[in-house]
């Protein structure tokens, strides 16, 4: 087939990111020195726009595939592109005005490295085979590494970009480790086909079991894409690096890398392992997904509740707690995985990353403003800000209730859609567990929130907003109330346009 | 048509009231305190109005809910293979004889509670808003029909309680409001997970359709044949998650420890709101979705139920008795006359829940009263220490009435509304279970003696020295006063008020306790 009839227009937002991208960094190059980056970001916030509008105007489209399959168009990549660009723009209208010349002094590089890491995120959701895939994996993460290496003068930065690179490699290698055993199996790095022929290589029983092979290749390749998600056991790199890196680049791996680590897991699991089969003793076709395997992704959901939760109690650096909280909610996030609930797991899903997207940084937009205008990140900086910027602290208090899960937030009605299914399911372990560390969360969140109105602070100054941090601040709060109020509507947009039956339609 | 109208809105108006009052508060510079304070006491008032309005307009013959109103608000989607099917959340609220009430009483100590207030002495305007939006749940959560509505509202009253105590509450304040969260945190959490149970089982959320899937005995639910059969032990199971949760909220006794916390350490007005009315919270719930969903199980548990009922009465009369503290004893005696909900509802026949819910707006009123009574002792003497009060009989006769009226009230005084709860409770459980009923009266001896030491050491005695300049009530002092020892007086010798808006929903509700 030649290369010039594929339907290139499937890829269209991705080559304008792209596009954006390279721009970006030409202008940069030629630039002088002197000259204010600011229009970088106003140009890339431009680039991020058209490529949501063609994402958008792929909407309800029948699924397309090129490039030999291994790029596949469809819906549950278009809801996944959607999260990455809105929470991109998000945090370049953060960036904006508030990117510190003496902390991040290359901005420029700031824009487009976020940019190409939003492109890995997108071909990530979009890849239907395992080499796309594993480099689209590595595009979002070499950006990553490298953004959270951006103060370069900072010891704390330098520590975390290092680590996370060591540890980051580490994870790729060992989700390779676990496709070459598939692929080994299968012959086939395309996920449709590996669905395929791991069906019917599970049955075989001749010359050998092949099941123990496609289990050791699923474990090994969830516990390497959980590196992107920070669930327990490669949770260890989140706090360090949340920590070290600049916020805005914080709030980009806490929202776009983690929503693209649960589209590429949700991806493969559910196309390359779904139909795995087997007759139980009783004469019940069982799905070794769903019945056997999802056991284990509950154990995972469960520990990293727990160790999320407690462990941000004792947290004083708000970053730091916010890493943890974050491991928390990846937590919550996995019990759809784990209780799956055939047509209603993928909108729980969904709505869930939308909530945490929205509270998520709109809580880094406050603690940006807070922490550098106090110039420490220590959870005492929120002291006296409500007699400081009152509208600022009540929507973090929207933000902070919004995650613990209290109404009438998005965050609440998320937890509670989530917590449904699970109940609806029987797996009222992981429902308790689900709701005692909600509760458990309720005296870290909360502790900001005492800073905020019982402590008396510094100074009594009005503090200054950025007009885009305004911006960033009441979009995302006012979202998480309205969509807490009224959570009806987005479900159905998500029925209506992410139907979880497109992502097995073939063309 | 008018008046149709009316009927239908009613509540919503009721319930969104206090959202007037916001609106104005948020619109008035911080500054003029007296401004602020008046927006908040008219606002507290509207919702009162309405109550009385609903009161009047009540059908006392009438023994289903009234003043329905039902809208669409939540649907959720769920693909299937024929189409998009939906899970419906509906905004739905009304009143019962058993709720209407409790609407009635919620809204009469919100206005109270938002007199007493004005003794605030800063962040007035966030102090009211803060109210306001509580009082929304707290009115809510007795008209919604609905669990989720009920789950929100709920929520609403407590977490804007949190901030009311962590700053404006005494010293310690931050602990007891830490403490009120994540004990009532547990609370709501077993509440939720019950409610999607529910939830899960039934298909829907709407309290009576539940109540009526469960006790039908043609429904699928009680079809021993069918998939949809809910086993005995799901059934006990469920009942007494929503007793714990709601056994937080009331509080039975081993969870009691976040309401002394919090008796010690609130602001005054929050105890009146939250032993007035939030407590009954956890009461009604009991009565509405545990009795109303599992009467056969709350049947089978009912010795049980008298015994945590027992464990409350005479446990919080003790430790009353040896209080040093005069809040620390009311603190008790709540949990004393919280007992006697319990044993009225251990009755399972008609006079006893008559008398529990007799007792809980008696108790609403009482204790909303004797802690006005105490923070305006506090007010002048700054003391709520036993051994430092005594004597204050000479220098404010007409506030030291008033105290021992409402202790005369609490302990049971006939003529008066706490007489004829606790009798009626009594009388309910001498039928059902003759033996805990006996022992239960040793707890009325005993509540006579605590009020009595308590109110005596405050008012008699050798005038003091220190206290030479205090002053009796002031006029806007004496509204609160007046209206609840009013109204306690009314029910004691007039209880038709109360009864016959009662009786018609107990006429319902008892025959399918079979008691």
């Amino acid at each position: 087939m030649n290369i010039l009839q594929w339907q290139w227009s499937a890829m269209t937002p991705e080559f304008i990111i792209l596009g954006t991208a390279t721009l970006l960094s030409l202008i940069d190059l030629i630039m002088k020195d002197k000259l204010d980056r600011r229009v970088l970001g106003w140009l890339g916030l431009v680039g991020i726009f058209i490529a949501g509008f063609f994402v958008v105007r792929n909407l309800g489209q029948d699924p397309v595939q090129i490039m030999n399959d291994m790029f596949r168009l469809d819906s549950f990549g278009t809801a996944f592109k959607l999260l990455f660009l809105s929470g991109a723009a998000l945090v370049f209208f953060m960036s904006i005005q508030q990117l510190d010349q003496r902390e991040i002094p290359y901005h420029g590089e700031f824009y487009y490295l976020v940019l190409t890491g939003v492109l890995g995120a997108m071909i990530m959701a979009s890849s239907a085979d395992f080499i796309t895939l594993f480099v689209g994996l590595e595009v979002l993460s070499i950006s990553s590494y490298i953004l959270v290496g951006t103060r370069k003068k900072h010891i704390q930065s330098n520590e975390s970009a290092f680590k996370y690179a060591v540890s980051g490699g580490i994870a790729s290698a060992v989700a390779l480790y676990g496709m070459s055993f598939i692929y080994g199996l299968t012959g086939s790095t395309n996920l449709y086909m590996m669905g395929e022929r791991l069906a019917q290589a599970y049955q075989r029983v001749e010359p050998f079991q092949y099941s123990p092979i496609i289990y050791l290749g699923f474990f090994l390749l969830f516990v390497g894409l959980s590196f992107k998600i920070a669930t327990v056991p490669y949770h260890m790199w989140a706090p360090d690096v949340y920590q070290g890196a600049p916020v805005p680049v914080t709030a980009f791996l806490a929202v776009v890398s983690k929503t693209a680590g649960f589209a590429i897991i949700v991806r493969i699991l559910l196309t390359g392992f779904k139909d795995i089969t087997e007759i139980t003793d009783d004469n019940r076709l069982s799905y070794v997904l769903f019945d056997e395997l999802s056991l284990y992704i509950g154990v995972i959901a469960a520990v990293t509740m727990i160790i999320g939760n407690t462990l941000a109690l004792r947290q004083t650096n708000v970053k730091r707690m916010m890493a943890y909280s974050s491991i928390a909610h990846a937590g919550y996030l996995l019990i759809p995985l784990a209780a799956f609930y055939i047509p209603l797991f993928l909108q729980q899903m969904l709505f869930y990353l939308l909530a945490y997207l929205l509270m998520t940084l709109g809580a880094f937009a406050v603690i940006m403003v807070v922490t550098r205008d106090r110039g420490t990140e220590d959870i005492k900086s929120f002291a006296g800000l409500y007699h400081r910027a009152p509208w600022m602290a009540f929507a973090m208090t929207i933000f902070l209730l919004s995650l613990a899960g209290i109404p009438v937030t998005a965050g609440f009605f998320g937890k509670f859609y989530i917590f449904m299914s699970s109940l609806a399911h029987g797996k009222y372990l992981l429902a308790a567990i689900m709701i005692a560390t909600s509760i458990i969360s309720y005296v870290y969140y909360f502790a900001i929130i005492r800073q905020m109105y019982m402590r008396p602070g510094d100074t009594e100054a009005k503090m200054f907003i950025p007009s885009t941090i305004t911006i960033v601040i009441l979009i995302t709060a006012v979202a998480t109330v309205l969509i807490g109020l009224f959570p009806g509507v987005v479900l159905e947009f998500i029925v209506n346009n992410f139907n979880y039956d497109l992502l097995y339609r073939l063309q | 048509m008018m008046e149709f109208d009316l009927q239908r809105y009613l509540l919503t108006m009721i319930v969104l009231s206090p959202l007037l009052g916001i609106l104005a508060l948020l619109l008035t510079p911080r500054h003029r305190a007296g401004t602020v304070k008046l927006i908040g006491i008219v606002a507290a008032f509207i919702p009162l109005l309405l109550s009385l309005v609903m009161y009047v307009q009540f059908d006392l013959n009438q023994e289903e809910m009234q003043f329905i109103q039902q809208m669409e608000w939540i649907n959720i989607p769920i693909p299937l293979s024929t189409g998009v099917g939906y899970l419906p959340i509906a905004y739905e609220v009304g009143v019962d004889g058993l709720s209407m009430p409790l609407v009635l009483l919620a809204s009469l100590i919100a206005f109270l509670g938002a007199i007493a207030s004005n003794t605030v002495s800063k962040r007035w305007k966030e102090f009211y808003i803060i109210y306001l939006v509580m009082e929304i749940g707290l009115l809510g959560v007795f008209m919604s029909l609905n669990l989720f509505l009920f789950f929100i509202f709920f929520e609403l009253a407590l977490i804007p309680m949190f901030f009311l105590i962590a700053i404006w509450g005494f010293m310690d304040r931050e602990k007891a409001a830490i403490k009120f969260l994540i004990y009532n945190g547990v609370g709501s959490g077993i509440m939720l997970i019950s409610f999607i149970l529910l939830f899960i089982i039934t298909m829907t959320l709407n309290i009576q359709e539940i109540a009526s899937q469960f006790t039908d005995p043609l429904s699928q639910l009680n079809a021993s044949d069918q998939y949809t059969f809910v086993t005995e032990n799901m059934r006990m199971g469920l009942f007494i998650a929503l007793l714990i949760a709601f056994g937080i909220k009331m509080p039975i006794v081993p969870f009691h420890t976040w309401m002394l916390k919090s008796y010690q350490e609130s602001p005054f007005a929050m105890i009146m709101i939250s032993s007035g009315i939030m407590i009954k919270m956890g009461a009604y719930g009991i009565i509405r979705l545990g009795v109303g969903f599992f009467p056969q199980w709350a049947l089978d548990l009912a010795p049980m139920l008298a015994l945590l009922g027992l464990i409350n009465l005479l446990y919080g009369a003790v430790l009353a008795l040896v209080q040093k503290d005069l809040k620390m004893v009311l603190a008790y005696s709540s949990v004393s006359h919280m007992g006697i909900v319990l044993l009225g509802i251990a009755a399972m026949n008609e006079v006893g829940f008559q008398g529990a819910i007799f007792q809980m707006v008696s108790h609403g009123l009482i204790a909303a009263l004797l802690i006005y009574m105490i923070a305006v002792i506090y007010e002048r003497t700054q003391t709520t220490t036993l051994r430092e009060l005594g004597g204050l009989a000479g220098q404010m006769p007409f506030i030291s009435g008033i105290f021992l009226a409402a202790s005369l009230a609490s302990l049971g005084l006939p003529g008066m509304s706490g007489f004829i709860s606790e009798f009626q409770s009594f009388l309910g459980l001498f039928n059902s279970l003759p033996v805990y009923a006996a022992i239960g009266t040793l707890g009325i001896i005993l509540t006579a003696v605590y009020m009595l030491r308590a109110t005596l050491q405050t008012t008699f005695g050798p005038k003091q020295e220190r206290f030479h300049d205090v002053v009796d009530a002031r006029p806007i002092e004496v509204v609160p006063m007046a209206v609840l020892l009013a109204l306690v007086i009314l029910i004691g010798i007039h209880p038709a008020v109360l009864s016959d808006v009662v009786r018609a929903t107990l006429q319902n509700l008892v025959p399918g306790i079979g008691g």
